[in-house]
């Protein structure tokens, strides 16, 4: 996806959120400039005209689980409903200079892992994917690095918490839950020191 | 050691637990609710057999995906005609019934956008932490909050647990100095910033908005300020607590009362950054180079004062600029170096979280009162924030001078903010819109928006092009 600050919108276009699912937005990824026309709920998306242009049409692209993007990606409004079409559709990881703060956070809710390289490599890897006919990357969360077959690779960053609930499956409300006990404690402190925020 | 920010001041009181890894479990005050990121979330939590964990801390109400025609809104959800939309709103509806969160429905004129009904019940106040499955929550730093979107996974977390897990943000400053030249407003004072930073700019961070121009500002023009942190990458933006900010908040219906209003005003006089606090970053701005702003691509970054002009190719300072440049040019139908007064228009849109205020509503009214709207115009739209923005509009005669000029008065929502609902732009349409973005298709298909003030945005509308304020109508 080589363009700069990918929006929300654009990820997912609005008349897809009228669903009160998690799931199928995976045919509308990227509707606005995936097809033609213009995507409605309940359309049948295989019957409409695909934008030839649009890299994930072409068929070196099908059945990619890494996406490569420009920085700023997943800008923009706050829904989860992004993340959802970019899993539905199949992708895993998604690689790029930088990404929007919300974004980010939403992604490991959902098993994606969004991976930061520097702009540099990220430019380098455009080019070669250009370039190489059959191109893999693969990411590693283990080892946290990025590998080309060829075997050079990049390490990158992440979070040890989100690392580790993302490698084991985890269950963000069920950690938080065990710890009930100094939630109830920090209500009764602050409801001394606070009494107006809790009248509701 | 340095003093603290108020995002610092603010983390410190909610901070439930700080883990090892500096992930943070936060306590939040006040969730806002609506209809279009929380029925997944409240299907989670009856999948998983749990209830909210502090019912008084909510509080819905439908505004994303409702009609704003008086026509579909006469009989409330049953009116709505597009099914999928119904279903929706109903499905808030009855998550609200069954958990016993209050819930402002269709019909009951406390209803709104969440962005502005929160802060008109006193229900967001000063010194919470307050979130929302919508990124303009950043609206509600404008009193010294912490305000921020959070995604459906999120909106679910907080329902359980009443806490966010969260890593703190760095501290940004961007201080805006001196007096407002006439006819500029917050919504130019934002775009300009969001001009000069960039939409990835404040990412990362928390931004305080500070300096004389901003304390200068109304409650409303710091949430038009606040509410477009989000597009300049930051979750969360804020103004510190000061007179307006206490002025503001007496007297509305979930804001304390007798004892506990006198303890709640101590405590918010403390919600300014330190003296001797120290920020990460800080941006310093002129007020007197701010000029009324207009977007002319697809991002709010894509902006210039009114006097100017598209940019040239030539003068990207690199490639990847330059392709950027030259699909913003495409997809908006212009031309390199056209001039922004130059901009034709079929449709205005005034509302939305930025600018649908009764003071928004009351600028615009001012610029169109006696006046037509342009007959290249084919529809103009006003769709005020709340039905209590509504109401106090009416008594003030405001439905009138909009209506005599030829503008539709619609009932509240989103409405063409984001076209979830029938009010859209059809392809290729250019619309002045007080909104707060302008990307592709946002509001419709192949759709073109430019973001403007309410003052710009009426102007556009009488003249059928954008024009300078500054230097029209007298
Ligand atoms: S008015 Fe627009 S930006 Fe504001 S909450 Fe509604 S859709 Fe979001």
């Amino acid at each position: 996806m080589d363009r700069a600050n990918v929006d929300t919108d654009m990820i997912i276009p609005k008349q897809f959120l009228k669903s009160i699912k998690r799931t199928g937005f995976g045919p509308n990824l990227f509707d606005e400039v995936r097809y033609l026309d213009e995507g409605q709920p309940g359309k049948d998306s295989s019957q409409r005209p695909l934008n030839p242009d649009f890299p994930l049409n072409q068929a070196r692209y099908k059945g990619a689980s890494v996406l490569l993007a420009r920085e700023n990606f997943g800008c923009g409004s706050s829904r989860e409903h992004a993340p959802w079409a970019l899993e539905d559709f199949g992708f895993r990881v998604l690689i790029a200079p930088s990404f929007a703060d919300i974004f980010y956070n939403n992604c490991f809710k959902n098993g994606i892992l969004p991976v930061v390289l520097p702009a540099e490599v990220v430019d380098q890897l455009f080019m070669e994917l250009d370039a190489t006919p059959g191109f893999e990357l693969t990411a590693d969360l283990q080892k946290q690095e990025v590998r080309t077959s060829d075997g050079r690779q990049w390490s990158f960053d992440v979070d040890s918490f989100r690392r580790h609930c993302l490698l084991n499956g985890l269950d963000d409300i069920g950690t938080t839950l065990q710890q009930a006990d100094s939630i109830k404690a920090y209500e009764e402190k602050r409801k001394a020191e606070a009494p107006w925020l809790f009248t509701g | 050691m340095a003093g603290k920010t108020l995002y610092d001041k603010l983390w410190d009181a909610h901070l439930v637990d700080l883990r090892d890894d500096g992930s943070a479990l936060l306590y939040i005050d006040r969730h806002l609710i609506h209809e279009v990121t929380s029925p997944q979330a409240f299907e989670g939590l009856r999948l998983a057999g749990r209830k909210p964990w502090r019912i008084g801390a909510n509080l819905a109400t439908a505004d994303h995906n409702v009609p704003t025609t008086s026509a579909e809104r006469l009989s409330g959800i049953d009116g709505i005609t597009d099914e999928v939309s119904r279903l929706q709103v109903k499905t808030l509806d009855d998550n609200c019934a069954d958990t016993g969160i209050v819930e402002f429905g269709l019909g009951d004129e406390r209803q709104g956008i969440v962005h502005v009904m929160g802060p008109e019940q006193g229900a967001t106040l000063p010194g919470m932490t307050i979130v929302c499955g919508d990124s303009h929550t950043s609206t509600h730093g404008a009193f010294g909050a912490l305000a921020m979107g959070i995604g459906t996974s999120e909106v679910e977390h907080v329902l359980a647990t009443q806490c966010l897990l969260q890593q703190k943000m760095k501290n940004m400053l961007v201080q805006v100095d001196g007096e407002l030249p006439p006819g500029v407003t917050a919504k130019d004072v934002v775009l300009h910033i969001i001009g000069v930073i960039g939409t990835a700019g404040g990412t990362g961070h928390a931004i305080e908005f500070g300096g004389s121009t901003i304390r200068s500002l109304s409650i409303e023009g710091r949430m038009t300020v606040c509410n477009m942190a989000i597009e300049a990458g930051a979750r969360a933006g804020m103004v510190a607590v000061d007179d307006t900010t206490i002025d503001y908040f007496r007297g509305r219906p979930f804001a304390p009362k007798g004892e506990h209003w006198d303890l709640a005003v101590k405590a918010w006089r403390d919600l300014v950054s330190d003296p001797d606090a120290e920020f990460d970053r800080v941006v310093t701005i002129d007020a007197a180079d701010i000029e009324p702003q207009v977007t002319w691509g697809t991002s709010p970054e894509m902006v210039a004062g009114v006097r100017g002009r598209v940019p040239m190719l030539a003068d990207m300072p690199s490639e990847s600029a330059r392709q950027s440049l030259q699909r913003a040019l495409k997809y908006m139908g212009l031309k390199e170096g056209q001039a922004l007064t130059d901009i034709q228009l079929d449709r205005i849109f005034i509302g939305s979280c930025t600018n649908s205020r009764i003071e928004d509503l009351r600028a615009a009214a001012t610029v169109v009162k006696g006046r037509k709207v342009a007959s290249s115009v084919k529809e103009a739209l006003v769709v005020p924030g709340s039905g209590l923005v509504k109401k106090q509009a009416e008594q003030e005669g405001l439905d009138t001078v909009f209506t005599e000029a030829g503008f539709q008065w619609r009932e509240p929502g989103c409405s063409m903010c984001l076209a979830m609902n029938a009010d859209k732009l059809g392809q290729g349409e250019h619309c002045a819109s007080t909104s707060n973005r302008n990307f592709e298709g946002r509001q419709g298909f192949g759709g073109r928006t430019h973001l403007v003030s309410p003052a710009m945005a009426a102007a556009a509308a009488i003249e059928g092009h954008f024009v300078d304020i500054r230097a029209w109508g007298n």
